[in-house]
């Protein structure tokens, strides 16, 4: 979230797409409700908030908003592209917010084209744009700024007027997404879309602002970024990023998705998200010339790009220590570099091939996730061992005795080890909205149970015994890794968190600002959000000074309580916030402040902004800090998938591309049956007529709520939902048993048991197609 | 009567009998309806030790109290509720958050390591130290076996291919920091968590 849970309260319209929050987050949505029962909220007059729920399936979420519009799955972004037309076709834009604080008046290089689907730069044979075509238009030379995070100013048209200024080229893409075309690919019928359209484009007004709330609905896409894009795009437009009430919220889905996100538990990233180096990437300078945002307006800060060197040396010399040094390029060698995608699916491409040899899982099952089960079961068996860290059996550590499985044909010798519970350790999580909250340990260990991180430790300590005695193959990384604990072998988590946070090596002092660090290997930062989490003054992530004494602990009354825990980056509550307010420093609206100039001093929320920059001053920074442009990007270089977001069908959609059939899925989609060597395996609408969606109850969380027995007592009973017009259609009664069946889970797979039919509550989406039935999986069972 | 939240027994509970008076006068019913809530909670929670936690579920950040009672030199948790001082939740929880104390305490909780063989039809119950030096020579082996230092063009990669580690949605920050920094070092480039998927 660019905001967080409360700050929900202060929104006048709240859209929900690929979400269902009632249900999935019910205490989040306590805020939702709050700003839909306050009078002062809402467009027009007040009244209360406007909540618009735009999903496939009707929930809780649907029952309490304003208004639900039933669209077809996968269509967000000809919803959003739709709202995006109204607001510019009609001037509701917010004028001043466009023109200063995005980059709607830099002008695209000559060349920059989209036609049939495609824009300019792709090529067919390796599924990918060159996106040289996709670059700014510059002046004059390289601007000046720290080594590879500079490049030379970008051409601006301030009156918004040339025709290759990126706010003409967003009109032009998004002119043919008219009211008519936008219902056709969605099934919202156009007078719906169109009373929203109204809505939302009110919400261009300084003095009102709008919420755009998500979760994988949008995300668990092959265009999910441009999914999320386009909405952000609409939220630029209408000036609400940055905004108390505004932003772009994910709602995540697990306790600490967030947090070890942060810390990279994902193959592209190190933590902090700093790229992974690419192979060829010979020193730290050509890393960062490759990974580093690139400062192109001279009043841009580029705070990451310009600082990306200090981070990553700070992260290598925390984790290395005094083997990471100017001359060797602080260890650089040590950070291991992937020649291709080695994401989740593409562990178990490996294992079938031969090449994985063993998995680790931890908290986490591989057979209930992914498209394939079958398939997964197999990879699982052509390991030589998987290990299961887990509190309680999962779907992984029985899969050779599962149905189906002649475990004397298995060979993968299997650890259960036995982990400790949350409740039995210490350590934070962080929410959605970035808090970063600590938790006591409350009981000990269960049994023989060991702590993910002490099972961890232990393990790396017999493994670095191992190289000592036998040697092997590369141990400097292993042998230099900074185990700085009172135990090695146990650290304690609160060691852990202040290592995280950093240090200045030549006081010993904690670092108190990210702002500080230093290439020159005199700092550490274990990830360099978080650092300030854990300064002299301790670890700040377990104060507790919450609505007990709102006078004292929210003295704003805007809901930041910036004493209870700590929020990452800097303890700030709302990012982007320098947006909040105008070129001046007066909030937009003055009843909902983010931050605001005094004259002297940046006031409210920790500033998004140095604190004591004059906003009036000529040489001020521009309002977002974080990226090379300075200003928020309405069309993006960075995305893979092309800079403006485009509508495409699902890979597997029924039915061809309503704007260009021709191109009717996203033409970079990472194909990962083809990747792996084999044939695709695209359902196709004569065998699989209907598109089907998962989603989880209010008691259940994926799958380890099967093991409490008050919540199995409460949803006893796996159901398909199915829409009406299919249920009279196919002739199934409620309550029958059915069988549902999908390509890649074909014939056979375990995933084909009988569910049983539920209320027929779903309605197909108000189109021609069969496919616009949406089938309701509810997933509990794995 | 007015309803009175969880923070406010208590401050009544400190007030001590003063307070308590006051709550039958603005019952018409006359029955002391608080102060039998009151004794309710305190019945549960009476001597009981008040720790924080956060909801193990999805991630709007529940703030918990959990109580526990040394019982025979055991640590015994009595009762999970919602944090009432949580800018988040102010003391609510969902269903799920609202049983988390049956998650806590599951009866088909593995209670020590399980080792199955290959072509075993059985688990069998293990040593951690057992375990733990097999698995070590594993990642050792595995690692040895399929680690490219340079690849077909020269390029210095120093990654190990045959280790994937995945997980990380459902344990603490801190953890999961610490499995970055010791896998990175052990070279793998298989690392994965439930955002992906």
């Amino acid at each position: 979230m660019t905001n967080h849970w409360r700050d929900i309260k202060h929104a006048d319209v709240i859209l929900i797409n690929g979400a269902n929050p009632a249900e999935a987050h019910p205490v989040g949505f306590q805020w939702f409700v709050k700003a839909k029962l306050d009078p002062t909220k809402g467009p027009g007059s007040g009244g209360g908030a406007k909540i618009i729920h735009a999903d496939p399936r009707y929930t809780r979420t649907s029952a309490l908003a304003d208004v639900y519009l039933r669209m077809r799955v996968g269509t967000d972004v000809a919803y959003f592209g739709g709202l995006i037309r109204h607001v510019l076709e009609n001037n509701l834009f917010h004028a001043d917010y466009v023109k200063y604080y995005t980059n709607a008046s830099f002008i695209v290089k000559d060349g920059f084209d989209f036609k049939d689907g495609l824009f300019s730069g792709y090529n067919q044979a390796n599924r990918s744009y060159d996106t040289s075509t996709w670059a700014y238009e510059t002046e004059g030379d390289k601007l000046p700024g720290s080594s590879g995070s500079t490049q030379a100013a970008a051409k601006r048209d301030l009156t918004l007027q040339h025709p290759r200024s990126v706010f003409q080229l967003l009109k032009k893409h998004y002119s043919r997404y008219t009211p008519e075309v936008v219902s056709g690919i969605t099934g919202i019928p156009v007078d719906q879309f169109q009373q929203v359209a109204k809505i939302v484009g009110e919400m261009g007004r300084p003095d009102k602002v709008m919420t755009i709330v998500y979760a994988v609905g949008l995300t668990h896409h092959t265009t999910g970024g441009q999914l999320i894009r386009s909405g952000a795009v609409l939220q630029l437009l209408l000036g609400n990023m940055g905004r108390p009430g505004g932003g772009m919220n994910a709602e995540r889905g697990h306790a600490n998705i967030q947090g070890n996100t942060d810390h990279a538990i994902s193959w592209e990233i190190l933590p902090g998200y700093l790229r992974i180096p690419a192979p060829g990437q010979k020193t730290l300078d050509e890393y960062v010339a490759a990974s580093a945002p690139k400062k192109s307006d001279p009043n841009s800060w580029n705070f990451f790009g310009t600082n990306y060197l200090n981070f990553m040396v700070s992260l290598l010399k925390g984790w290395y220590g005094n083997a990471a040094t100017k001359d060797n390029e602080f260890a650089f060698d040590f950070i291991p570099k992937p020649s291709t995608n080695s994401s989740w699916m593409s562990i178990y491409d490996q294992a079938l091939k031969g090449k994985m040899e063993g998995v680790i899982l931890s908290g986490m099952t591989a057979t209930s996730i992914g498209p394939d089960s079958n398939q997964v079961l197999k990879a699982l068996s052509n390991l030589k061992w998987l290990v299961v860290m887990d509190p309680l059996p999962t779907t992984s550590s029985e899969f050779w005795h599962a149905p189906g499985m002649d475990a004397s044909k298995i060979n993968t010798e299997v650890f259960m080890l036995p982990a400790t519970h949350w409740i039995e350790k210490d350590g934070s999580f962080v929410n959605s909205g970035r808090w970063m909250q600590w938790k006591d340990q409350v009981i000990p260990p269960e049994g023989e149970a060991r702590h993910d991180h002490w099972i961890m430790a232990e393990l790396f300590d017999r493994v670095k015994t191992l190289y000592k005695q036998q040697g092997g193959k590369f141990p400097e990384p292993i042998m230099a890794m900074t185990l700085d604990y009172k135990d090695p072998k146990k650290p304690e988590l609160d060691e852990i968190a202040k290592e995280i946070n950093g240090k200045d090596l030549s006081t010993g002092k904690q670092m108190g600002s990210f702002a500080n660090l230093k290439a020159d290997g005199t700092t550490t930062a274990g990830d360099w959000i978080y650092t300030g989490s854990y300064t002299e003054d301790g670890n700040l992530s377990k104060r507790r000074n919450g609505i007990q004494d709102p006078t004292k602990n929210d003295p704003t009354g805007m809901g930041f309580y910036s004493t209870w825990a700590w929020s990452w980056p800097l303890n700030r509550r709302v990012m982007y916030n320098r947006a909040s307010a105008d070129l001046d420093g007066k909030p937009w609206d003055t009843k909902r402040p983010g931050i605001q100039w005094d004259g002297a001093r940046w006031q409210g929320d920790v500033p998004d902004y140095p604190v004591t920059m004059n906003p009036k001053d000529p040489a001020a920074w521009l309002p977002f800090i974080m990226n090379g442009e300075g200003v928020g990007r309405l069309f993006s270089n960075s995305m893979l998938d092309g800079p403006i977001p485009e509508h495409y069908e699902p890979v597997e959609a029924p039915i061809p591309n309503p704007l260009h059939p021709n191109q009717s899925a996203d033409p970079v989609a990472f194909l990962y049956d083809q990747a792996a060597g084999r044939p695709n395996r695209f359902g196709k609408a004569d065998k699989y007529p209907y598109v089907a969606t998962s989603y989880r109850l209010t008691e259940h969380e994926h799958y380890v709520t099967q093991h409490v027995p008050l919540l199995v007592g409460l949803q006893p009973q796996a159901f398909v939902e199915v829409p009406d017009e299919l249920a009279k259609e196919k002739g199934i009664k409620n309550g029958v048993r059915v069988r549902v069946s999908g390509q890649a889970r074909g014939r056979g797979t375990r995933h084909q048991a009988s569910r049983r039919a539920q209320a027929h509550r779903e309605r197909q989406a108000r189109l021609p197609h069969r496919h616009s039935h949406p089938l309701g999986l509810r997933r509990h069972l794995g | 009567m007015t309803e009175i939240t969880r923070r406010e027994f208590l401050k009544l509970g400190a007030a001590g009998t003063a307070g308590m008076a006051l709550v039958p006068l603005a019952n018409p019913l006359g029955f002391d309806l608080a102060a039998a809530k009151k004794r309710a909670v305190d019945l549960r929670i009476a001597g009981a030790k008040e720790v924080h936690s956060v909801c193990p579920y999805c991630a709007v950040g529940c703030s918990l109290i959990a109580y526990t009672k040394e019982v025979n030199g055991k640590t015994q948790l009595l009762q999970i509720e919602g944090d009432p001082d949580s800018p988040v939740n102010e003391g609510r929880l969902c269903p799920k958050g609202a049983t988390a104390m049956q998650l806590a305490t599951s009866a088909r909780r593995v209670d020590a390591p399980m080792y199955r063989a290959p072509g075993s039809a059985n688990w069998e119950k293990k040593s951690w130290d057992f375990m733990l030096d097999k698995l070590a020579q594993n990642i050792k082996t595995a690692r040895d076996n399929t680690f490219v230092a340079q690849d077909a063009n020269g390029n210095i990669v120093n990654r190990t291919e045959g280790i994937a580690f995945a997980g990380g949605a459902a344990f603490s920050s801190e953890e999961g920091y610490f499995a970055t920094k010791l896998m990175r070092s052990l070279g793998v480039v298989h690392i994965e968590q439930q955002a992906r998927v």
